[in-house]
């Protein structure tokens, strides 16, 4: 039987965790009716779009490209037995398009992403430039949570669609070292078996992704403390909450895209 | 008229009650100093003034209004009104020292891009720093930022400034500069609240000034009272650095 302390010990790790969340989701409404009220900070949003989005674009377009390649050699290397060699352009499109796209993209921008924003709220709040703000008449959660929680909303489903055609760039390059198809051969049977239902409601369910990134980001810099150790824990922390919300968020919207578009899960 | 009043104000961080039943006026115009040993409660005394901290108990009054009270976007009307020099300046490591000085006239003024930068570029010859406009903070020594951070503190000509530890990390000749800074913007009307463990600096500066001991107020009054004080602590102090 379990000692008191035990129990103890678990209530309150119990606890903490719904303190943790509780606190997690207020700061994430906090944001959305934020970003309704002025000021909007359009320039603070512009500059952090540059910084996720365009400076994040050389390391989607690499990622891509090796997936691409490496899918496409674990494709042919599968329906090379059954003869069915044709499909690799599709399969390989549908599979970046649906899911490997949109789940990467989210991954690799949680890493690079996720961690500066923890690192750099957090660096601001142990080094008084949060209460500088405040004390300059900012309102420093809008100016510094809620822009960047829009510029990544923005950015994630950009960088996505840039991930997908980075892929099938990349798996037609691999295509042609083996096969020697042709550029258009190649993109016309990729896109063949591809809808609409299939792309738009895979890269719009990356905006959620955004979210989730800059909200868990943002939060854990706004809650660093002890100097640099605290900034240190913030980024990492970042990168780990932002990556499980992912995942366990993608498994929740893949099941609401189902249900919206029954054709995608045939 | 009185700037800033603290009404019976106290504080506590968990256990420890970092300010304890505190009261006292600082009438506009004048340049109230606040001394005492470190961690006594003098910083949190100057962030619940500009309402970073909210206290326990009793009430803060800025310029007649109690700050607690007030909306969000009232308390951003009122800190336009006060520059905060922090501890350790709190400079926007994100921008130059001119675009920091810049910063409270973009955010709360409809002066041009241009006239900004020029007003910057003034505040910053202000404080010594005429040459460093387009420097990064990283680039800059301690006591360079801390001039920087009074520079943007007094952007908006404020009728009330927050200062914590004007003198700290700076030589003996910059230390006096900022002094005289500090005493001709006294004289243009700003009301000044200072923490200071400088003595000296405090008697050039100062009309009013206390002493807080943990979190109490020891002695307030004029430099007379606290030299005739037979507080043990508050002797130590005005005789330290040769101030008296």
């Amino acid at each position: 039987m379990p000692s008191l302390s035990t129990i103890d010990r678990v209530g309150a790790s119990v606890l903490a965790l719904f303190e943790f969340v509780g606190a997690l989701s207020t700061f994430g409404a906090r944001a959305c009716v934020e970003a309704f009220r002025p000021p909007y900070e359009p320039r603070e949003i512009a500059r952090h779009l540059y910084q996720f989005g365009y400076r994040s674009a050389p390391l989607i377009l690499t990622a891509g490209m090796a997936i691409g390649v490496v899918l496409s050699m674990h494709t042919r290397a599968s329906l090379e037995r059954f003869g069915a060699e044709a499909m690799i352009p599709a399969g390989l499109a549908i599979a970046l398009i649906r899911e490997t796209g949109p789940l990467t993209a989210g991954l690799l921008v949680s890493g690079r992403v996720g961690a500066g924003i923890g690192a750099e709220i957090g660096a601001m709040k142990v080094t008084e430039q949060i209460d500088a703000l405040e004390a300059n008449a900012v309102d420093a959660f809008k100016y510094l949570a809620v822009t960047r929680i829009i510029a990544l909303m923005i950015a994630m489903p950009l960088l996505t669609v840039l991930m997908d055609f980075a892929g099938i760039f990349g798996g037609y390059l691999a295509e042609a070292a083996v096969s020697g198809m042709s550029w258009s051969l190649y993109f016309e049977r990729a896109f063949t078996y591809i809808s609409y239902s299939d792309l738009i409601p895979a890269t719009l369910k990356t905006i959620v992704f955004g979210y989730l990134i800059a909200v868990a980001a943002s939060y854990l810099g706004f809650s660093a403390s002890r100097g640099t150790e605290g900034v240190g824990e913030a980024s990492t922390r970042s990168v780990v909450m932002g990556s499980m919300l992912i995942i366990l968020s993608d498994v929740v919207l893949v099941k609401i895209i189902f249900f919206f578009y029954p054709a995608v899960s045939g | 008229m009185t700037a800033v009043r603290f009404d019976n104000v106290s504080k506590r961080f968990g256990a420890l009650a970092v300010l304890d039943a505190v009261s006292f006026d600082i009438a506009k115009g004048t340049a109230f100093c606040l001394l005492g040993r470190s961690g006594t409660g003098k910083s949190v005394t100057l962030r619940h003034i500009v309402g970073l901290v909210e206290p326990d108990s009793g009430t803060v009054f800025v310029e007649e209004r109690d700050i607690k009270g007030l909306s969000r976007r009232e308390l951003g009307e009122v800190r336009t009104h006060m520059g905060f020099l922090f501890q350790n300046a709190a400079l926007f490591d994100s921008m130059s020292v001119g675009d920091n000085v810049a910063f409270p006239m973009r955010r709360h003024t409809k002066l041009s891009d241009g006239d900004i930068r020029e007003r910057a570029r003034k505040k910053l010859a202000d404080v010594g720093l005429e040459a460093d406009y387009d420097k990064m903070p990283g680039d800059l020594s301690g006591g360079m930022k801390k001039r920087a951070g009074l520079a943007r503190a007094m952007a908006l000509d404020p009728s009330i400034l927050l200062v914590d530890e004007p003198s700290a990390g700076l030589d003996p000749i910059t230390a006096k500069e900022i002094d005289d800074l500090l005493v001709a913007t006294k004289r243009g009307g700003t009301t000044l609240v200072v923490v200071t463990h400088n003595i000296p600096s405090a008697r050039v500066i100062g009309d009013d000034f206390a002493v807080l001991q943990e979190g109490r107020l020891l002695v307030h009054g004029t430099l007379e009272a606290l030299d005739a004080s037979e507080e043990p602590l508050v002797q130590a102090f005005m005789r330290s650095q040769g101030g008296g």
